[in-house]
């Protein structure tokens, strides 16, 4: 049998109805995006435009708009596996013909279209207010350079790779709590280099940007591979490894 | 049984056989063969053989810990065996097999495991995708008719009582049409009615042509479903008809209920034919003998002939239970030696 994106949809879909009639996954993806407008906003404000520090303050306000590929999907992604087992819905899904790539990938899809979604248009509606808003001088330092690149080329980059911490974690812990707190643990680093971008302390060109992306979109395949790897259905279902 | 015309190999007179003479079914549903499975250094399941024929119902049974849902999520390709083989639905049990097998299976854990926030109809959607089923719709409303689930497509899993969760999963484990369907304490936590639906269904399911591989704790339940059962310690005990087991297991006896004791019981008792032993119980006295149909008419006269006052003459009746319980003890003796 081959691989199906049939039951990888079947997975996307059960998914995202849960979402729907899920609290905690509703308010994660609510607050975090309002939480998100509101502080970069501020930041634009108290922004002077003159200011030595208007580079800081921009990047600052760019940086909040890539936590959230970071937070949301972690969170979700570390429910994925382990939220399952403790509601004892993960035995009979894996006593269909499911893969394991075609459940994982499910996961992973399930956390990755919401959060490109609202990080997309969380940011657009920054870039909006920007425009309106801001003092040219501040529109336009936003507008400038390779910030845009950065936040279209990383974001969807920093999701994945916090989906597969997040899916990693899930698939070896026993507890949701744990499993949550160390998966947005585990997706901060590559967020360390995208802040030092961001506040300007790397100058980046766009080949940097595409070079580093190109990076870190390897280091999300290579996630995957480990991640896939790490499924052990014989350790999901009796909490032995093989 | 509907297992009449299935002739199984290796088996006695009795259609039963001990563990480690692993009977072939002809046209065999699951066969599996000195199965082991070892987590760390505690074995699960040591060398375990036996045959379910097509369209057979194979009760499972055993004490906690017995091994039995490890034989299930064995057999059902979640978890890999230490040594051994199996077929099951025609398929050697291997790891790049799993994804053919489980097309060709259902496995109904004991737990119902739905999504308690999707539909009763959202939740088998799922599943239909995860099969790749065709018909969606139409399997659907055949297997919420099937049990009796048709007025609650559209409730929440999550506002269903227990046993109604259990129709669901039961429902949704004949979606695809198993050849080999898998069914782990199924009435586990139900009231009677919804165990005597759920009874009914899996009797359907049985003229459906439908292998059913039942794990229960109840040894009622397996007596009356099943074609053969199957008794696990961690080894197999036995395999058999139930009816097969009794036998086996125990030797034929006629109960005997007076209105007193005899006054001397060794006397009138002691020398009738076919007796081979015999002893006092509260209401009169239990006999072993050979064949009871030889053994009660003489009984009778020598009671009669003694004075005493018959209430009744019966022969024993052991239940599965019986069985099982035997089984089980001589296994609890044996390991305290």
């Amino acid at each position: 049998m081959s691989f199906s994106w049939t039951r990888v949809g079947a997975i996307l879909h059960k998914e995202l109805r849960d979402y729907r009639r899920n609290r905690f996954v509703i308010g994660t993806m609510a607050a975090t995006p309002v939480l998100f407008i509101i502080l970069p906003t501020i930041q634009l404000i108290a922004a002077n435009a003159t200011g030595k520090n208007l580079s800081v303050h921009v990047g600052l306000s760019l940086l909040y708009m890539l936590v959230i590929p970071v937070m949301m999907p972690s969170a979700v992604s570390a429910y994925s596996v382990v939220g399952e087992r403790e509601q004892g819905t993960l035995e009979p899904v894996l006593t269909t013909p499911i893969r394991r790539e075609e459940f994982l990938i499910g996961k992973a899809l399930a956390a990755f279209v919401p959060t490109l979604v609202i990080a997309y248009a969380v940011f657009g509606i920054f870039l909006a207010v920007a425009g309106l808003f801001a003092h040219p001088v501040i529109a336009s330092a936003i507008y400038a350079g390779t910030h845009v690149l950065v936040q279209l080329l990383f974001t969807p980059l920093l999701a994945g790779w916090a989906i597969w911490v997040g899916i990693g974690v899930s698939a070896r812990s026993t507890d949701v709590r744990v499993a949550q707190q160390l998966s947005v643990l585990g997706s901060m680093p590559p967020l360390v280099i995208v802040a030092l971008m961001s506040l300007n302390v790397i100058t980046v060109s766009t080949a940097l940007a595409i070079g580093l992306a190109a990076a870190l979109l390897a280091i999300d395949l290579l996630a995957w591979r480990v991640v896939a790897a790490m499924f052990d259905r014989e350790r999901l279902v009796t909490g032995r490894p093989r | 049984m509907s297992g009449d015309s299935v002739v199984y190999e290796g088996l006695d007179e009795a259609g039963t056989a001990r563990a480690g003479q692993a009977p072939r079914a002809v046209s065999a549903a699951i066969e599996v063969s000195h199965l082991t499975k070892v987590f760390g250094g505690r074995t699960a399941v040591s060398d375990v053989s036996f045959s379910v024929a097509g369209g057979e119902i194979f009760g499972f049974l055993g004490p906690n810990g017995a091994g039995k849902t490890t034989t299930v999520r064995t057999l059902g390709t979640l978890i890999a065996p230490s040594s051994g083989t199996a077929i099951v639905a025609g398929i050697p049990l291997s790891a790049k097999n799993g994804p053919v097998i489980r097309s060709r299976i259902s496995v109904m854990p004991e737990s119902p495991g739905l999504y308690l926030r999707l539909t009763v109809v959202e939740n088998l959607q799922c599943f239909a995708g995860l099969y790749e089923l065709d018909d969606v719709r139409g399997r659907i409303a055949r297997a919420l008719r099937a049990v009796n689930l048709d007025d609650r497509a559209g409730d929440l899993c999550g506002s269903l009582s227990k046993g109604l969760r259990q129709r669901v999963a039961l429902a949704r484990a004949l979606l695809n049409d198993p050849a080999v369907l898998f069914l782990d304490e199924p009435t586990s936590g139900l009231d009677p009615v919804a165990t005597r639906e759920v009874h009914e269904l899996i009797g359907s399911l049985r003229k459906r042509g439908v292998t059913i591989f039942l794990t229960t704790h109840r040894l009622e339940e397996a007596e009356r479903l099943c074609d053969r059962v199957a008794i696990l310690s961690t080894t197999l005990r036995l395999v058999g008809r139930p009816d097969a087991l009794r036998k086996q297991l125990f030797r034929r006896s006629l109960d005997v209920r007076l209105r007193a004791p005899l006054d001397d019981p060794k006397a009138v008792l002691g020398p009738l034919p076919g007796v081979q032993g015999w002893e006092q119980t509260p209401s009169g006295y239990t006999l072993t003998v050979s064949d009871p149909d030889f053994a009660a008419p003489a009984l009778a006269r020598a009671l009669v002939a003694a004075d005493g006052d018959i209430l009744s003459i019966a022969e024993s009746h052991h239940s599965l239970e019986d069985v099982y319980l035997e089984l089980i003890d001589e296994d609890v003796e044996a390991k305290s030696r």
